[in-house]
């Protein structure tokens, strides 16, 4: 029997907020542990929790982006449970009133090549809600140690439908999902700071029936590619229980990427009771329709909304549009030059492989981000410019566009500093196509033979003694006209 | 009577500090003396800051001296409930579990109280978690009535009630979950007042039923508990439920309204089983109204009978949520024998909490697991909704409604300690206002032939504890039930 995955999300994303969700203690990734807190943070008695409107309002904002339902009224729960990463042993969480309901998110599946663009469907939301951070637990031999600097960030948690079929439509899902996020400046979603993390819910049915299996959730898939094989792994672990009739438990299973298997946490019956309840230190969150509507008027394009457009309005081949969508920046930075000069396949061309070059070979971890970058879009621009009006050749371009990444100077500065504008001047030219018919006479003979061909050759030899400063155009004309 | 200065009220010290007849350092001083005198007997307090003390009134009197007194409270001694925090003090709700956790931060009604230029000297012993109504949960002590030593001062906010009864102090500051103000002041013939859910902030409270608990001012005079109030109340921004808008301003209002009102009362407050000495000195109390040229009007609040039961799950669900922070992990007793994370949680708690504590944890969690939330929490909220309603419907009739503060005068020792219910319904009589989050105080109205206080419960309108005090002043000046004190 063939069976089928039924995959749902639940993915928590840090927001990008100065303070924490429920007091004014900063928060940001990296400090020394223990140092981002308050008597808030750290639960002393008598503390009470004040709302961060801002976490709200990017909360809004998400749904908003994702087309979810804003309810008039969400409110704030209790979610009961001791663990040493909480420090009041309940989570302020969301439990029946979110502030998002529903919502959809488009995914693009991999495509049959690089330059082929995949199937595009819509994945169902069930619900955004806001919540606290904990803290981070790190185990040694014979002791704990608890870092409180995460405990009470706001995080969103942003719950799928069931309603993704592989682990590649599940990897699809959380790469468009972040995409959205970071285009809207809500979070960076860098999994390795733990700024997106993710949990799925994996069940399998035989293929064609529509009843849900029994679902297995599995923890600790913390990056893409985790997600991918920590899903990948369990549709083949469940699978083989189905074919071998054993019975599949619900449960909460942990993915080991190292050793890239599950292993049980819990099962059903193990279960928390958290003890929902609403929390008596807060009000309900009341949404007004102008403050809806004012956060509304701060939604970007979604990237595969700015695709479509790129592809409408630039006519630009898929594989750059899949460059520069997925990241607003690039997108953003690109647009920009385009107001300066509208070439904007060259430009994308130069953006999408020169740029992103030069990015990825000058960072230390990764690629050094675009705000670092020197390059104004304006210079991208002139110097395509440059190219078109003839004044300097592509080849030359590219020895430009290093030195416009080293020295943020503009193009035509570089070119005139180095010499490097494209010869226009037949006399001298001309002398040196002579030169170099005299000093070839091989090939000189092939093209009078009708190899036409051979021409490219002497093209090479004049481009080579004038350092590459030569309209090639201008060469071949040349060259046609002595050889004649 | 007494001429005694740790016997006076705020208001005639505010005088003879004015007119430089005392000092703030000789006031503070004669309270601490007359601490050290009674103490021994009362045990009231849990810890006294004297030198710091000292030194505030010093810096009152200098103030006073250049003309910049901060106000009516400028040098006068509070004593504050274990509750509430101080920067730098012991904060231990009478609790093993807290017993060496010191508080890195001011509650908003200290720094109120600082502002005021009043003198926050004193921790004073209660309920543990303010879980009780006769404070012999503390872990610490057991205080006891001034009016009769082997008798409780009442709870949870007893170490207020009886060192202000003691003339421990001039004023203290409790909280009141569930009359835990209201019933120990009656039952030491002072006055304490539980203010409108809202107007005095929560921030460094520390929780046992968010939704019900409020601080609230202990005096011997109502002028003295409305400048308190006036002192504490505001809104906050570090308490989400902080009431935003105006709150009246009580101790000049208390010259401005005199009545006469229209007073109600409700014959659920008078049950067969009531003390018939209280009885008598209620309706005696409600007679004087009336010749005051008061209108005294029959109300009904039918789901009076519902308030122990629905307080019980409220209180409890919230309180087992509030308390869970108290791990053995940061802050709080770790017991010596643990040996994993499990150990920690367990031994800690089952050292550090109290048997009531633990018993009210165990409730709270209970009712609010899964599969009986929808019937004990929930409906709970909705019974309290009811309960709420009856007080609003009252109201559209009556100004304020005048009923017993307690069943029974002070009981004693042990008396109650082995039946939580009857201990529970000590309080049967207050718990309702909480439910309502309206304010009401508790004013001396007599004594029972065996010499025991008994308190007159006014509960007045939200926001309106200008009317309140009114109310209770008009009573006071007419009787001198708040001049009597015991003999120690």
């Amino acid at each position: 029997m063939e069976y089928e995955p039924v995959i749902g999300l639940e993915v928590h994303v840090q927001l990008k907020t100065e303070t924490k969700m429920f007091t004014r203690a900063p928060y940001h990734y990296g400090a020394e542990p223990n140092t981002l807190t308050d008597p808030v943070v750290l639960g002393m008695p008598g503390t009470l929790p004040v709302m961060n409107k801002k976490a709200v309002e990017m909360t809004i904002k998400a749904g908003l982006l994702l087309g979810c339902k804003i309810p008039e009224t969400s409110k704030w729960d209790r979610k009961n449970y001791f663990y040493p990463d909480m420090p009041k042993n309940y989570q302020i969480s969301q439990f029946d009133q979110p502030i998002c309901d529903g919502g959809e998110v488009e995914i693009e599946m991999e495509g049959a090549s690089r330059n082929i663009m995949g199937e595009h469907r819509k994945v169902q939301l069930t619900r955004i809600h806001l919540e606290e951070d904990v803290g981070k637990l790190t185990h040694c031999e014979n002791e704990s140690l608890v870092d409180y600097n995460r405990a009470g960030a706001p995080l969103v948690e942003i719950v799928s439908e069931p309603d993704l079929y592989s682990a590649d439509e599940a990897f699809a899902y959380l790469t468009a999902l972040r995409n959205c996020l970071v285009a809207a400046g809500i979070s960076e979603c860098d999994m390795e700071k733990g700024q997106m993390r993710c949990d799925a819910n994996v069940s399998i049915r035989p293929k064609g029936t529509h009843e849900l299996g029994t679902k297995v959730e599995i923890k600790n898939l913390n990056t893409i590619s985790g997600v991918r094989n920590g899903i990948i792994y369990e549709i083949q672990r469940q699978t083989l229980a189905m074919e071998n009739n054993q019975p599949i438990v619900q449960e909460t299973r942990r993915w080991n990427a190292e050793e890239a298997y599950t292993t049980s946490m819990r099962s059903k019956e193990m279960a928390h009771d958290y003890r929902y309840f609403p929390d008596p230190d807060l009000m309900p969150v009341r949404v007004s329709k102008e403050w809806l509507n004012e956060v509304a008027r701060d939604i970007p394009e979604l990237p595969f909304d700015k695709q479509r457009r790129f592809f409408n309005d630039y006519d630009l081949p898929y594989t750059l549009t899949s460059v520069l969508c997925p990241d607003a920046k690039l997108a953003a930075y690109f647009e920009e030059a385009l107001t300066i000069y509208k070439k904007p396949k060259q430009i994308a061309n130069f953006i999408a492989n020169d740029l992103l070059r030069e990015l990825s070979a000058a960072g230390e971890h990764g690629a050094l981000p675009l705000e670092s970058c020197k390059i104004k879009p304006a210079h991208i621009a002139e110097l395509v410019q440059f190219i078109d009006k003839g004044e300097i050749s592509n080849q030359i371009a590219k020895e430009v566009f290093p030195e416009m990444f080293r020295t943020g100077n503009p193009p035509g500065q570089i070119i005139e500093e180095k010499g490097l504008k494209q010869s226009t001047d037949t006399g001298e030219l001309e002398a040196v196509c002579l030169e170099v018919i005299a000093e070839n006479p091989k090939p000189v003979q092939e093209f009078k033979e009708g190899k036409e061909a051979a021409i490219n050759a002497l093209k090479g030899q004049v481009m080579k003694a004038t350092r590459g400063k030569a309209n090639p155009k201008l060469v071949d004309d040349l060259l046609r006209q002595l050889l004649s | 009577m007494s001429d005694e200065i740790y016997y006076k009220t705020a208001t005639e010290l505010r005088s003879l500090l004015d007119e430089k007849q005392i000092s703030s350092v000789e006031l503070i001083q004669a309270v601490i003396d007359r601490t050290h005198a009674v103490d021994s007997k009362i045990n009231a307090y849990l810890d006294t800051n004297e030198n710091q003390a000292l030194a505030m009134a010093q810096a009152s009197d200098e103030r006073r001296a250049s003309g910049q007194t901060r106000g009516p409270l400028d040098g006068i001694p509070v004593s504050v409930k274990d509750l509430i925090v101080e920067k730098g003090k012991k904060a231990r709700c009478a609790s093993r579990i807290l017993e060496n956790f010191t508080s890195p931060y001011d509650a908003t009604a200290i720094i109120n109280l600082h502002n005021a230029g009043a003198i926050p000297w004193g921790r004073v012993n209660m309920d543990e978690f303010a879980m009780g109504s006769s404070t012999e949960t503390s872990y610490f002590k057991k205080t006891v009535n001034p009016w009769d030593l082997e008798r409780i001062p009442g709870g949870s906010s007893g170490g207020s009630a009886a060192c202000v009864a003691a003339g421990e102090t001039i004023l203290s500051l409790g909280s009141d979950t569930g009359g835990s103000i209201r019933q120990p002041a009656a039952l030491c013939g002072v006055i304490g007042m539980k203010p409108t859910y809202g107007t005095v902030s929560r921030h460094g409270l520390i929780a046992f039923a968010s939704s019900l608990d409020q601080i609230g001012p202990f005096s011997r005079c109502v002028e003295d508990s409305a400048m308190l109030f006036d002192a504490i109340s505001g809104h906050d921004p570090l308490d989400s439920t902080s009431y935003a808008g105006e709150i009246p301003k009580c101790a000049d209002a208390l010259r401005t309204k005199k009545g006469p009102w229209k007073l109600g009362i409700p014959k659920e407050y008078f049950p067969d089983t009531l003390d018939p000495e209280i009885h008598a000195a209620i309706k005696s109390a409600i007679e004087s109204y009336r010749e005051k040229g008061c209108e005294i009007v029959e109300v009904e609040l039918p789901h009076t009978d519902l308030a122990i039961p629905v307080y019980y799950i409220i209180a409890t669900a919230e309180a087992s949520s509030n308390l869970s922070r108290y791990d053995g992990i940061r802050y709080t007793h770790r017991s010596d024998e643990t040996s994993n994370a499990l150990d920690i949680y367990f031994k800690s708690r089952g050292e550090g909490f109290g048997e009531e504590v633990k018993r009210r944890i165990c409730l709270g969690s209970f009712v609010l697991s899964s599969g009986y939330y929808d019937a004990y929490y929930l409906r709970a909220q909705k019974v309290r909704n009811l309960i709420r309603k009856d007080f609003q419907e009252a109201f559209k009739k009556v100004d304020a409604l005048l009923t017993p503060t307690s069943p029974t005068p002070a009981f004693k020792f042990g008396e109650r300690s082995d039946d939580p219910i009857t201990m529970y319904l000590s309080d049967i009589f207050t718990i309702n206002v909480n439910l309502a989050g309206f304010p009401a105080l508790s004013l001396p109205c007599g004594l029972t032939s065996g010499n025991l206080p008994i308190g007159l419960q006014i509960i007045g309108q939200p926001l309106k504890e200008d009317d309140l005090f009114a109310i209770a002043h008009s009573h006071e000046e007419a009787h001198d039930y708040c001049k009597l004190h015991p003999c120690i």
